[in-house]
């Protein structure tokens, strides 16, 4: 194991950089949140077909980069500064690895390709703690019917992946009804879900805890780079911005500030590796099936602590990043124009998505062995 | 040179002595180059990778080992100083018995009007023919009373700006003018001492460095300071939170719902500041140094300060106890023995030894990030005519 980046994963991120430098720029997300597209599907297609990203955590042999976790986490750390406008983490992860976890080997090729995305709809602040509420019912005939809120990513899916009870179904987009809602987070807004008897399809058992999980150990990398693109914005503006005939940035009230948000990020960094890691170690699965990668057993205790760790460190980090981002920007970071508030919607809305800091924490004390008072 | 080629020395070099005379064992392993392998060969090393240490470490695992506690600064500040800066003679001289403890170093660098601002002191060295006189007083000196050798800076040259003018010694403990006083500390014990020079003779020889080049020299051992404060590797659920989590389990009825919030933030915090730690070693291993060392420290004294102080609450009525308040010298420092009041008080000193917070917070700013620094009015004053 290493907590550092590979060459490759430094090759990966440098293609998905240069093509996120070229293609989503602040101006242009500005610009998107306000279309009737706030996805940006052309992009997405982009960095499918070109880099590969939709297929990473795939094997080869269904179409797929056979890559694993460590390398999607890059891929979250440099959308996550971008705050790209792509279903990334909703379908080449989320939706992935329910499809993996069931073992289905057919819509997995399809979404390895980028050819058709996937939503898993549960709400975005599902947390893998915590038993679901159970709003989707199947009727005698098979058919599903119910109602999920606050679902990301499903408004731009072909292929929906609905749990109900502890099973997977598929059903097409266009049976359900999708209602984009405003959403506290202008870049990854999240949409009502709604089955009036909708044809579906049984793929297994869904595997909540170890997707969720999942994907909460791999958000954190998303909020790496949330966290590191405000610091780094940050601080090109305090050297930049006078007052008192001094750049801000001399001033020892915002140094010192500056050298603990830093200090905050080192160790966010070191916590989502670490979490990549991990949770990369059990998901290379055998070469001729697609069975649940099991995470159970002692490793796969460390990667869930590993997952809830980074989960509550990375996203508080994140938000706290931001949030001292918008003060130290002063006036114009309070403004429309100025790109740090997408930060700041993106950075509160992941706290609370895929369990909070707090039900992390209470994980923690789970799998850490550091019980609750009676 | 291989893992494998060091792993085979070591082995070779363990079938052939007797670990049953530490003293002289320890001396045969520095001759080997099995002392710190990434040192020069004849001065303990075999001039290989630093990583390849471990491997070293795995063979002669259960064998004699160094007393870290008291050889700390030694082995963490003056070893490496000595090898930058010292001469062919220098490094023959100290290194050896330096390593294998038969002589102990302790630090001359604070003095009461220099503590941040380290490159105001004020104790002087004036040359003599062959000599330098010193004179001046040094305080929060670990180690004093063991020590036969001390590294030491001095003002040689009170009329150039102050980082200008210092020059670094090595200063024989036992030589006449020497005066070491226990100092009391809030724990009530004397882990650090005063030290007053009266007209002590150092003889040119003792000097590591050029003459006014002191500061550059000291920031070696600053740097290395650092690193040995708070860079020292810890297993998951190590170090201060181990202690504090032990009391936790151990003690049901102590639990609140109020502390275990704590608890988990800290255990959280704790953990990801091991594995920053971590992972700064393994880019050192690998040559890539990075910059988070200068912020291991800050998390270490933070983290210690607020366990050891949750494990006072935790523990209720006991904690309004302590175990010993009487003055009495303590053999090497300690910060995680003793009792738990003892460890809350002697966690306030983490933030403070070594570079305060506040301090290291301007390095990080200054260094990593590329901040301005504050204006300064006293950089290009000589010494003498700087208002204190």
């Amino acid at each position: 194991m290493t907590l550092l980046y590979t060459e490759v994963e430094e090759e990966l991120r440098a293609s998905v950089r240069d093509l996120l430098a070229d293609r989503c720029g602040s101006d242009a997300v500005l610009k998107r949140i306000e279309s009737d597209t706030p996805y940006d599907m052309e992009l997405w297609k982009t960095l499918a077909r070109e880099i590969g990203v939709a297929g990473l955590l795939v094997p080869e042999e269904y179409g797929g980069a056979g890559a694993s976790a460590r390398e999607a986490a890059v891929v979250l750390e440099e959308l996550g500064r971008a705050v790209a406008p792509v279903p990334f983490l909703t379908s080449a992860v989320l939706a992935t690895k329910a499809l993996l976890e069931v073992g289905e080997e057919d819509l997995i090729q399809e979404l390895a390709s980028g050819e058709t995305t996937a939503a898993l709809v549960v709400p975005l602040a599902a947390s893998p703690y915590r038993p679901p509420r159970e709003t989707v019912t199947v009727g005698e005939d098979g058919t599903l019917s119910g109602e999920v809120r606050g679902v990301a990513g499903a408004d731009v899916a072909d292929v929906l992946l609905v749990p109900v009870d502890s099973a997977l179904y598929q059903v097409e987009a266009e049976h359900a009804r999708i209602e984009v809602v405003p959403s506290l987070d202008l870049t990854r807004p999240v949409a009502t879900v709604t089955f009036s008897g909708a044809p579906g399809e049984v793929l297994g058992h869904f595997e909540r805890r170890e997707v969720l999980a999942f994907g909460a150990g791999l958000l954190a990398s998303e909020q790496l780079g949330v966290a590191e693109w405000c610091l780094d914005t940050t601080l090109a503006y305090i050297k930049e911005r006078h007052q008192f005939a001094r750049p801000i940035g001399s001033f020892q009230a915002i140094k010192h500030r500056m050298a603990d948000l830093w200090l905050d990020v080192v160790r966010a960094r070191a916590a989502a590796r670490n979490a990549a890691d991990l949770l990369a170690a059990p998901s290379a699965p055998a070469p001729d099936h697609l069975a649940p990668s099991g995470t159970s057993g002692a490793a796969g205790a460390d990667a869930e602590l590993a997952a809830a760790v980074a989960g509550s460190w990375c996203s508080e980090v994140a938000l706290h990043v931001a949030e001292e981002s918008v003060q130290l920007h002063g006036g114009i970071g309070m403004t429309w124009e100025h790109p740090v508030h997408l930060y700041l919607k993106r950075a509160k809305a992941s706290e609370i998505a895929l369990g909070t800091p707090g039900a992390h924490r209470e994980a923690v004390a789970e799998l850490a062995d550091l019980p609750a008072p009676a | 040179m291989t893992g494998e080629d060091v792993a085979s020395l070591a082995r070779e070099f363990l079938a052939a002595h007797d670990p049953g005379d530490r003293l002289e064992f320890l001396r045969a392993r520095f001759d080997a180059g099995l002392a710190w392998v990434h040192f020069p060969e004849g001065l303990g090393g075999l001039g290989a990778p630093r990583e390849l240490q471990q491997v070293v470490e795995r063979e002669l695992a259960g064998t004699p080992q160094l007393d870290t506690g008291v050889q700390g600064i030694g082995l963490g500040m003056a070893a490496p100083t000595i090898l930058a800066f010292g001469t062919e003679e220098q490094k023959k001289r100290f290194l050896r018995p330096l390593w294998t403890g038969e002589e102990i170093w302790c630090q001359l660098f604070s003095e009461p009007g220099a503590g941040s601002d380290l490159a105001t002191l004020a104790t002087r060295a004036v040359r003599d023919g062959d000599e330098w006189v010193v004179d001046g007083q040094k305080v929060w000196t670990s180690g004093a009373h063991h020590a036969r050798w001390a590294i030491l800076v001095a003002r040689t040259d009170p009329d150039v700006p102050k980082h200008r003018g210092m020059t670094y010694f090595v200063c024989d403990m036992h030589a006449p003018g020497v005066e070491v006083r226990p100092l009391r500390q809030i724990t009530g014990e004397a882990e650090f001492n005063e030290v007053f020079l009266t007209g002590v003779r150092l003889g040119d020889d003792l000097r590591l460095g050029e003459i006014g080049d002191g500061w550059r020299v000291a920031q070696m051992t600053l740097m290395n300071e650092r690193v040995a404060i708070g860079g020292a590797p810890v297993r998951r659920g190590g170090g201060m939170v181990g202690v504090v989590a032990e009391t936790w389990r151990s003690r049901p009825e102590l639990r609140t719902h109020d502390l275990h919030q704590r608890l988990l933030r800290l255990w959280v915090e704790s953990e990801v500041t091991r594995l920053a730690g971590a992972r700064l070693r393994e880019q050192l291993s690998v040559g890539q140094p990075g910059p988070e060392g200068s912020g291991m420290k800050l998390s270490f004294a933070s983290l210690n300060q607020e366990l050891s102080g949750l494990e006072v609450e935790l523990r209720g009525e006991e904690g309004l106890e302590y175990d010993d308040w009487s003055f009495r010298r303590s053999d090497s420092v300690d910060f995680f023995g003793r009792g738990t009041g003892y460890r809350y008080l002697r966690a306030k000193g983490n933030s403070i030894e070594g570079g305060t917070s506040e301090i290291l917070r301007n390095i990080v700013a200054e260094r990593v990030l590329g901040l301005p620094s504050e204006p300064r009015v006293d950089k290009d004053v000589p010494w003498k005519d700087l208002p204190r």
